[in-house]
């Protein structure tokens, strides 16, 4: 049980930490893998540093009375199988709303629409996934007015220089807020899986290995599988300069702080993606990528609804196979799920080396080469073993007459 | 759906986050004009500049720690 909720965290991290990391990856202000390390290290300092928002989690959203194992189990089936798609097609959905979705939907498969608590659910979780973008769209593009306004006259290369320095601490800022706010939703959750087993009392804090052991948890995700979704946010949202990229930072970060501050449950991925978006919104001439954003958006709105259905469908699995036996079955169902996603994911890797190359011209270029190679001399046509995402260079085309020529005599051939 | 908001905290959050979000990297980059336009001036002037840049770095240095010191006296 307090296995799968630390898988949820791993997946955590290969989901949100990509956020924090994402903007000085993309500016090259510190180098990718520096920049996860750095991210898992103040996750775990944030992790310990405030505690409002498990309480939230654990005990605002669903009726603790009616929350057996089997359902907390199911719930988070729901929220990682969720979290992992989405992870696999790159999009920055909120592993929080995964997470709630899918405890709802189990509890909804276990006890009805009276084991929610709806006002809690619309009042914590999903006024504020409205409201959060909002607030750090409205941030970022003050925050960005402001900085290139002041900064106006100065060169563009020790800008560049300032503020890639300065993004090394708003990054850092933004990794910890991360901790204090996501790490925690875990937390929640065992500790409601905790009361749920009886080993502590209803209205008990966090133990202090739960914290450890998520913290640990997030740390290795993120090291391990950020970068798919860091790849989106860095590089397909918008194109960032450094000014951006710490505007970007500090007001996700101070939106998010605050409000773990105020036990809301903010997602920190609608914060971030808000305040990238607003970053490119308050800079004239930079371009936004609304079509990802719409993505975005829309993987945003069906996050709780999808989780749910995971989580309620794994709920009644586990109920077919009874009390012994279930839990099992939706751990395996749960295990299998993961190694499919994993596996299709390996046709695409994004990994520390590729992370910022230029957004999808490699399909493109692919197609260019792979015609110019077919016109000229088809024997030189290999298909790869896997599509290699590495930014290549179309090759030298010859002149199109010799090109035909050559094309005719090697069909003849 | 009023009651569903809590309207409070939420005005905290906007408000904070415009001071905090948006002023502090506004702050660090009067601190980097400064310390540009210290390179290009002479004399006292100069000086004043650069003193004027360390002010500002300190200062977002200094609200940060103080931030993140509050939340770790309050939250807990």
């Amino acid at each position: 049980m307090v296995v799968t909720a630390l898988v949820f965290d791993f997946t955590n991290g290969f989901h949100d930490t990509g956020n924090a990391m994402a903007p000085s990856i993309a500016t090259r202000a510190l180098k990718p893998k520096q920049a996860v390390l750095l991210a898992a290290v103040l996750n775990m300092v944030g992790a310990f540093l405030s505690l409002t928002v498990a309480a939230t989690i654990a005990k605002g959203i669903v009726d603790s009375s009616v929350v057996t194992l089997g359902v907390v189990l199911a719930g988070l089936a729901g929220g990682i199988i969720w979290n992992l798609i989405t992870w696999l097609v790159r999009l920055p959905s909120s592993s929080s709303h995964a997470l709630v979705g899918g405890v709802v939907g189990a509890v909804l498969a276990a006890a009805g629409a009276a084991g929610v608590n709806w006002s809690g659910l619309v009042s914590k979780v999903m006024l504020p996934a409205l409201i959060a973008p909002l607030v750090a769209i409205t941030v970022g593009v003050v925050g960005t007015m402001l900085v290139t306004r002041v900064t106006r006259p100065v060169s563009q290369k020790s800008n560049d220089r300032s503020f890639r320095f300065g993004q090394i601490g708003s990054a850092s800022l933004m990794a910890l807020a991360h901790g204090t706010n996501d790490a925690q939703k875990t937390m929640g959750i065992i500790l409601l899986a905790l009361i749920a087993a009886g080993a502590v009392e209803p209205d008990a804090g966090v133990p202090p290995w739960v914290i450890v052991a998520c913290a640990i948890a997030m740390a290795l995700g993120t090291y391990t599988g950020g970068w798919r979704v860091i790849r989106t946010l860095g590089k397909g949202l918008v194109r960032l300069d450094s000014r951006q990229g710490m505007s970007a930072d500090m007001s996700s970060a101070s939106v998010i702080l605050l409000s773990s501050h105020f036990g809301y449950s903010l997602s920190t991925t609608h914060v971030a993606t808000g305040s990238i978006l607003g970053t490119g919104v308050g800079r004239k001439g930079a371009t936004v990528g609304w079509s990802v954003a719409r993505k975005m958006f829309l993987a945003w709105g069906i996050t709780v609804p999808a989780a749910a259905a995971v989580g309620g469908l794994c709920y009644g699995i586990g109920e077919l196979f009874g009390p012994t036996v279930g839990p099992f079955v939706v751990f395996g169902i749960l295990v299998a799920t993961s190694g499919v996603i994993y596996l299709f994911s390996r046709n695409q890797p994004i990994s520390a080396h590729n992370v910022n190359d230029d957004w999808d011209p490699t399909v493109n270029e692919e197609s260019i080469l792979a015609d110019s190679v077919t016109m000229h001399n088809p024997s030189l046509m290999r298909v790869p073993k896997a599509p290699r995402r590495r930014k290549r260079r179309p090759a030298p085309v010859p002149k199109k007459s010799k090109g035909s020529k050559n094309s005719t005599k090697s069909k003849k051939r | 759906m009023g009651s569903y908001v809590q309207w409070g905290a939420l005005a905290n959050i906007v408000v904070f986050g415009l001071i905090i979000g948006a002023g502090l990297p506004t702050l660090y980059g009067l601190g980097v004009r400064s310390l540009d336009s210290s390179s290009r001036a002479v004399g006292r002037a100069a000086g004043l500049y650069k003193a004027g840049a360390y002010a500002c770095f300190a200062l977002v240095v200094l609200v940060i720690f103080g931030a993140l010191a509050f939340i770790a006296a309050g939250g807990h």
